[in-house]
């Protein structure tokens, strides 16, 4: 079952969709899971979610009446778990762009299997993001001074600060990657409505594709649309944790005050972001019966884009010591020692071996094809990428420029609770796409399959010669 | 024996001609086109590269959208941000200017990609005229399998080179492997 698909005919590739699917059995496979019954095993799986969902209920409830005094975060350390947690989800949200956009762009067909799970993952791993800012303010009835929005008090908030760009640039990309899941929905929420048995699914597949009836004067408008989507989605991702990672960056402290924090957030953005997709849809292949159309073809090129990103993330943690040392700067170099060999360096090496090391398995191919290696190497890659952002925030904070006020961050019960809550909004949400929404792209997927392509038998044709797929 | 039943005595909306594959039907297109038909339209399960051109259509004007609306948006995020800056709330942070617009960049960016995004969705829907939960193609059963596996070709009786014997025999002649009368 898991060998690197045939070689197709027109192009002379590996074919993307392993067996001879037709245009029909690409409908039947990805809508099964919507029209069946569950299974056991997603009830439990919602189950579970909506226990770790109640958890971050009960901790943001306890923390609005209590405050933030219930978490581990304490002087010097002010920037404990949540913004660890924000740069952690935020960073996962940054995959499902990267595959949609990016790599439409660079016209890599193989995309359309993963693309729609993807996006729906950045989407879900954004509204975990922005919890934690919104809940960190410690008057969290407040929220609505991030915004610009006129008030009987005159007060605007400050736009030289970077946390103010953080606001705009999470949020604009949720709402863009939101506009941009939901157009390329529109043509499956039609297969799911010209589908539908009951009235109920009729009716909401009805009202959510629009009225969408495949012509090509729409798709003409649709593709260019799609297509200036992604063009502006791609500068937008890379933006987005460009500005987070400004958030340390322009700051003064050794450790955060560095110019490789952009490209190094991004790469690591990607590099999460990518390891989280592998981790669910090596899952949900097999319990949704999917595995011909998203194979091990996909998983070798995901794993390539893992063991780049990885080995950029390796390249920067040694530029960093790099530029303490050549810097010259007593604060800088400290601050590096410390992290590799102070209190922290548990934190630090637990990152290096799970973000630097664990993806050079990705230099075999076996390894790149083979399901249980990309599970538990992914789930690595999860943990280590949540540690980078641990290292970078408690680290730096914990020894600042004066050893009198130097301390040492413990998380709480609390910090942990809202942690597992938040991948409870998450696993809740993933649980209700898999279910009620086509988690491959139908019409995209289609449209790489050989048959797609018409070849016109007349070359006196104005055509262009077509067949051509990446 | 004609293929097509009348689902209306009174009226009609078109035919709607079923071909068995992405070639034929693009093939039929240019014919189609070639015809000097102006009230028509293919239907396909996915984009098919090159029916844009056998179908004759323009190109999509949906750029301008984007632009206008990215560049507004950029304009919008600026301007909001001088006036904040130096209006409705000026504050002097270390010695800069009230407007100190570099750092400003990254939200005026920020808004103009959401400028285009907004234009580039709109844009789409108002030039694919959707939402339009109500058409006559929906009338056919078998137009069901458009979002499927189906390919199709719609032509309205309000075209001036219509004539439902002839344009039926016609879209026969092309390939297609059904015609079907629609109702309006």
């Amino acid at each position: 079952m898991d060998t690197v698909a045939e070689i197709d005919p027109v192009v002379g590739r590996p074919a993307l969709i392993a067996g001879e699917p037709d245009f029909h059995s690409i409908t039947e496979s990805v809508a099964a899971p919507m029209e069946w019954k569950p299974p056991i095993g997603w009830y439990i799986c919602l189950g579970i979610s909506l226990l770790m969902l109640s958890l971050l209920g009960i901790s943001i409830g306890w923390l609005f009446w209590e405050g933030v005094g219930i978490w581990g975060n304490n002087q010097p350390v002010a920037w404990g778990w949540p913004i660890v947690n924000f740069v952690f989800w935020v960073g996962i949200g940054h995959a499902g762009t990267l595959i949609s956009a990016v790599l439409f762009l660079f016209r890599q067909k193989w995309r359309t299997s993963i693309n729609r799970t993807a996006e729906a993952m950045t989407i879900f791993a954004v509204m975990c993001a922005l919890i934690f800012p919104g809940i960190h303010i410690g008057r969290p009835w407040l929220p609505y001074w991030m915004m610009p929005i006129p008030n009987s008090m005159g007060m605007w908030p400050q736009f030289r600060s970077p946390l103010m760009w953080d606001v705009f640039a999470v949020s604009i990309y949720g709402t863009v990657s939101l506009l941009f899941w939901y157009v390329g929905l529109i043509p499956d929420l039609a297969t799911m409505r010209d589908r539908a048995k009951t009235k109920i699914r009729r009716t909401a597949y009805g009202i959510f594709s629009l009225g969408w009836r495949g012509s090509m004067r729409q798709w003409n408008h649709y593709e260019k649309a799609y297509l200036l989507l992604a063009g502006l989605a791609t500068p937008l991702v890379l933006s987005v944790h460009s500005v987070v990672s400004f958030d340390f960056a322009t700051s003064q402290l050794p450790g955060w005050h560095t110019t490789i924090f952009p490209p190094y957030f991004v790469a690591g953005a990607i590099f999460s972001g990518i390891a989280m997709v592998t981790t669910l849809m090596v899952i949900c292949r097999v319990v949704f019966k999917l595995t011909h159309i998203i194979n091990p073809l996909h998983f070798d090129r995901m794993s390539k884009l893992l063991l780049v990103t990885g080995t950029i993330v390796g390249y920067a943690y040694s530029i960093e010591f790099f530029v303490a040392w050549y810097s010259g700067n007593p604060y800088e170099g400290f601050t590096f020692l410390n992290r590799a060999f102070g209190p922290y360096a548990w934190a630090y090496w637990i990152m290096v071996s799970c973000n630097v090391i664990t993806p050079q398995i990705f230099w075999i191919k076996k390894a790149r094809t083979n399901m249980t290696v990309l599970f538990i190497a992914s789930i690595f890659i999860n943990i280590g990428m949540w540690f980078e952002r641990f290292v970078i925030v408690v680290t730096s904070l914990h020894r600042d420029f004066l050893p009198s006020s130097w301390g040492y961050f413990r998380p709480t019960f609390w910090d942990a609770a809202t942690f597992i809550g938040s991948f409870g909004l998450f696993l809740t949400m993933f649980c209700l796409f898999v279910r009620f929404l086509p988690m491959v792209a139908m019409a995209e997927v289609k449209g790489t399959l050989p048959q797609a392509h018409a070849r016109h038998p007349d070359p006196e044709s104005d055509l262009e010669p077509v067949g051509r797929i990446a | 024996m004609s293929l097509t039943q009348d689902t209306a005595a009174d009226g009609l909306y078109g035919l709607l001609a079923e071909f068995s594959s992405p070639e034929t039907l693009l093939q039929a297109c240019e014919k189609v086109r070639d015809r000097g038909m102006s009230a028509w339209d293919a239907h396909t399960p996915f984009p098919i590269h090159g029916l844009e051109k056998a179908m004759g259509l323009k190109r999509s004007i949906i750029p301008l959208f984007v632009l206008v609306l990215g560049l507004g948006g950029a304009a919008i995020g600026m301007l909001m941000q001088w006036w904040i800056a130096t209006k409705a709330y000026p504050l002097v942070i270390s010695g800069k200017p009230l407007f100190s617009w570099p750092a400003f960049v990254p939200v005026a960016f920020e808004c103009g990609v959401l400028g285009g995004a907004l234009g580039a969705v709109f844009g789409f829907l108002g030039q694919a005229r959707l939402p339009q939960h109500n058409h006559a193609l929906f009338n056919s059963e078998n137009f069901e399998r458009v979002t499927d596996d189906g390919f199709f070709i719609s032509v309205e009786a309000a075209d001036p080179n219509f004539d439902r014997e002839e344009t039926e025999q016609w879209l026969l002649d092309l390939g297609a492997t059904r015609v079907e009368a629609i109702a309006p």
